[in-house]
């Protein structure tokens, strides 16, 4: 069997479409600062503004609603940094509302932000998640209190791909009158968004999770909520995001924006078969496993799978030697101690998060992709198995 | 992709994907010595199985298995090739640096994965000896209270620092070391100083 080159890691970023490629090396010779009165900077602010009207279009917002970041984690830190701003502007504050309730499965980014926020006097409660990673509605409700001034839950988990349900979650938010966030950034451009349904009041996206630029994300802001700038010093993006436009990312993301609203659909239902057959091949060729995440709410193409016995960084090391790119929960691929907080979060045992893998299919995968990787997978697992101290029965 | 540069040394990727010396369940190897440390839990456990040459003290040969991640498995693999020949108390006193300079240099952050090896080699010398009615011969692991309060002793400390503490702050983190009276800080300061260097070179 030859050996391939497959990407199936598709969570932790995606490879440029054709189509973005080609206009990004378009657009390299818009060097103008769209803020510009001549001509180079019109041309560049025409091209920007395009940009912004996709994106809004696509998760059925205003243009004058999407903020441009440098990335998805710049938006989630701006977002929960309103909360320790005391400036009459941010009026949630002003009322004492800036009570942070998030979860436990979240994006980093926003953990740590709020970890640091806590330091600076803000309150902050974490919902749990169930052994399928779903948020309880009713948890959320009991933990609402008064001073509750924004409520912060992803909607789809970059780990296991549990998808929440936002609107629900939102609604209960609004009834107790604080702010929702939701980090759609594994969202966006796979499965249906659209901020007025869900009645969301932050929405973060980012470009390269689909097939666009990295180091260009956005944040969506409904009209009228209190919003507060994270970098100050420029008028750029109505004032809330200091700092000349990146033109070409900006560009970039449109063009990929564009590409999922003609791709997106088609592409779901071709992963979510992808997956049937990754999922069933596994089962069938390996013993003692364990899918975490929801079998059903969950995106197309994410499938995690813990093994009995076997130690993540190894697996994806040995994949990796044959051609094979995913990813992993155990602690040592990811420099610290601990393993994925997210598998903990669903209460699984620590040893299945240091023994699973994540595989997260993208549009450029194919039947063949998957076959290979299921003849490459048992054979990896079992070599690992052979070394273990764990797996001592190999069953028949 | 290319495949030329991997994330460790070439030497460790060859003992990684050949490790040698695995004890193997169905072979019924007859050791002299068996030691097991770590736990599934933190994600690493490991057994090390030794022979010896009971007259002249020498380690004739070893197997070991792991549950751990690649740098658990390529230090353990060229350990266990390391130890052959060696005699007991040669091998009980390797320390994970010289594995490490075999496999050609290690990142920092895996230091701690490789010393498992050494560590359960350790407690399969020790099982000999035991095994052996020579009791007097164990060689414990030589542990001093370090902070009275918190009860920290200083082989904590030095496996704080193999697990990343390089900060007196880092190490509390850890231990809760000095977080009650403070007394022992310039001790930890001192052997914080000295770990550091022991293991790191700096």
């Amino acid at each position: 069997m030859a050996r391939r080159s497959i990407y199936m890691d598709h969570n932790a970023t995606t490879p440029l479409h054709p189509e973005v490629k080609k206009e990004i090396v378009k657009a390299l010779d818009t060097f103008g600062n769209p803020s510009s009165l001549h001509g180079y900077g019109r041309e560049a602010r025409k091209l920007v503004e395009a940009s912004r009207e996709k994106v809004a279009a696509f998760i059925n917002a205003e243009p004058d609603q999407v903020i441009f970041m440098g990335s998805g984690s710049e938006a989630n830190n701006t977002v929960l940094s309103i909360m320790e701003c005391p400036s009459k502007e941010c009026s949630c504050t002003a009322e004492g509302k800036r009570d942070i309730i998030t979860t436990a499965i979240e994006h980093p980014c926003v953990l740590e932000t709020s970890k640091c926020l806590q330091g600076k006097g803000v309150n902050v409660s974490y919902l749990g998640a169930d052994c399928l990673g779903k948020i309880d509605a009713e948890a959320l409700k009991e933990m609402l209190t008064d001073r509750t001034g924004i409520v912060s839950i992803m909607m789809a988990n970059n780990e296991i791909g549990t998808i929440q349900d936002v609107k629900t979650l939102a609604s209960i938010t609004h009834k107790r009158n604080a702010l929702f966030h939701t980090d759609a950034v594994q969202a966006v451009g796979k499965i249906p968004v659209d901020v007025k349904a869900l009645d969301v009041d932050f929405l973060t996206l980012s470009a390269h999770k689909i097939y666009g630029p990295k180091g260009i994300g956005a944040l969506y802001v409904k009209k009228g909520v209190p919003f507060c700038p994270l970098i100050r010093g420029g008028h750029q993006e109505r004032g809330r995001r200091a700092g000349t436009e990146n033109t070409i990312g900006i560009i970039g993301f449109g063009k990929a924006i564009e590409m999922r609203a003609r791709e997106m659909e088609e592409e779901g239902r071709k992963l979510l078969e992808l997956k049937k057959i990754l999922r069933e091949g596994i089962e069938k060729n390996i013993q003692d496993i364990k899918f975490n995440g929801h079998p059903s709410d969950c995106l197309a193409g994410t499938l995690n799978v813990s093994f009995e016995g076997a130690e993540g960084e190894s697996i994806l090391l040995y994949l990796d030697l044959e051609g094979v790119a995913i990813s992993t929960g155990s602690a040592c691929a990811s420099g610290s101690l601990d393993p994925s907080h997210v598998l903990l979060a669903t209460g699984i045992k620590a040893e299945d998060a240091h023994g699973s893998i994540r595989v997260s299919l993208g549009r450029e995968n194919t039947k063949k992709d998957v076959e290979y990787f299921l003849k490459i997978l048992p054979k990896v697992i079992t070599k690992i198995r052979k070394m273990s101290t764990v797996h001592t029965k190999e069953k028949k | 992709m290319s495949q030329q540069e991997w994330v460790y040394t070439d030497k460790l990727k060859e003992h990684f994907m050949n490790p040698r010396n695995i004890l193997k369940d169905d072979e019924g190897y007859q050791d002299d010595g068996r030691g097991v440390v770590g736990n599934i839990k933190c994600g690493d456990q490991m057994i090390f199985a030794i022979k010896v040459d009971k007259k002249k003290n020498i380690i004739t040969d070893c197997k070991w298995k792991t549950y751990g991640c690649a740098s658990a498995i390529a230090s353990t693999s060229i350990l266990s090739d390391m130890v052959k020949g060696m005699t007991l108390d040669e091998a009980y006193h390797l320390s994970p640096k010289d594995v490490a300079k075999e496999l050609g240099g290690l990142p920092e952050h895996k230091i701690h994965c490789s010393v498992l090896g050494d560590k359960a080699l350790r407690a399969a010398i020790n099982d000999y000896y035991i095994r052996n009615g020579m009791q007097d011969k164990v060689q414990k692991e030589k542990a001093r209270l370090v902070c009275q309060c918190m009860n920290v002793t200083d082989y904590e400390i030095e496996h704080a620092v193999l697990e990343g503490a390089r900060t007196y702050y880092e190490l509390q983190e850890r231990t809760k070391i000095g977080t009650v009276c403070g007394q022992c800080k310039d001790e930890t300061l001192r052997l914080l100083e000295g770990y550091i260097k022991k293991h790191f070179n700096k």
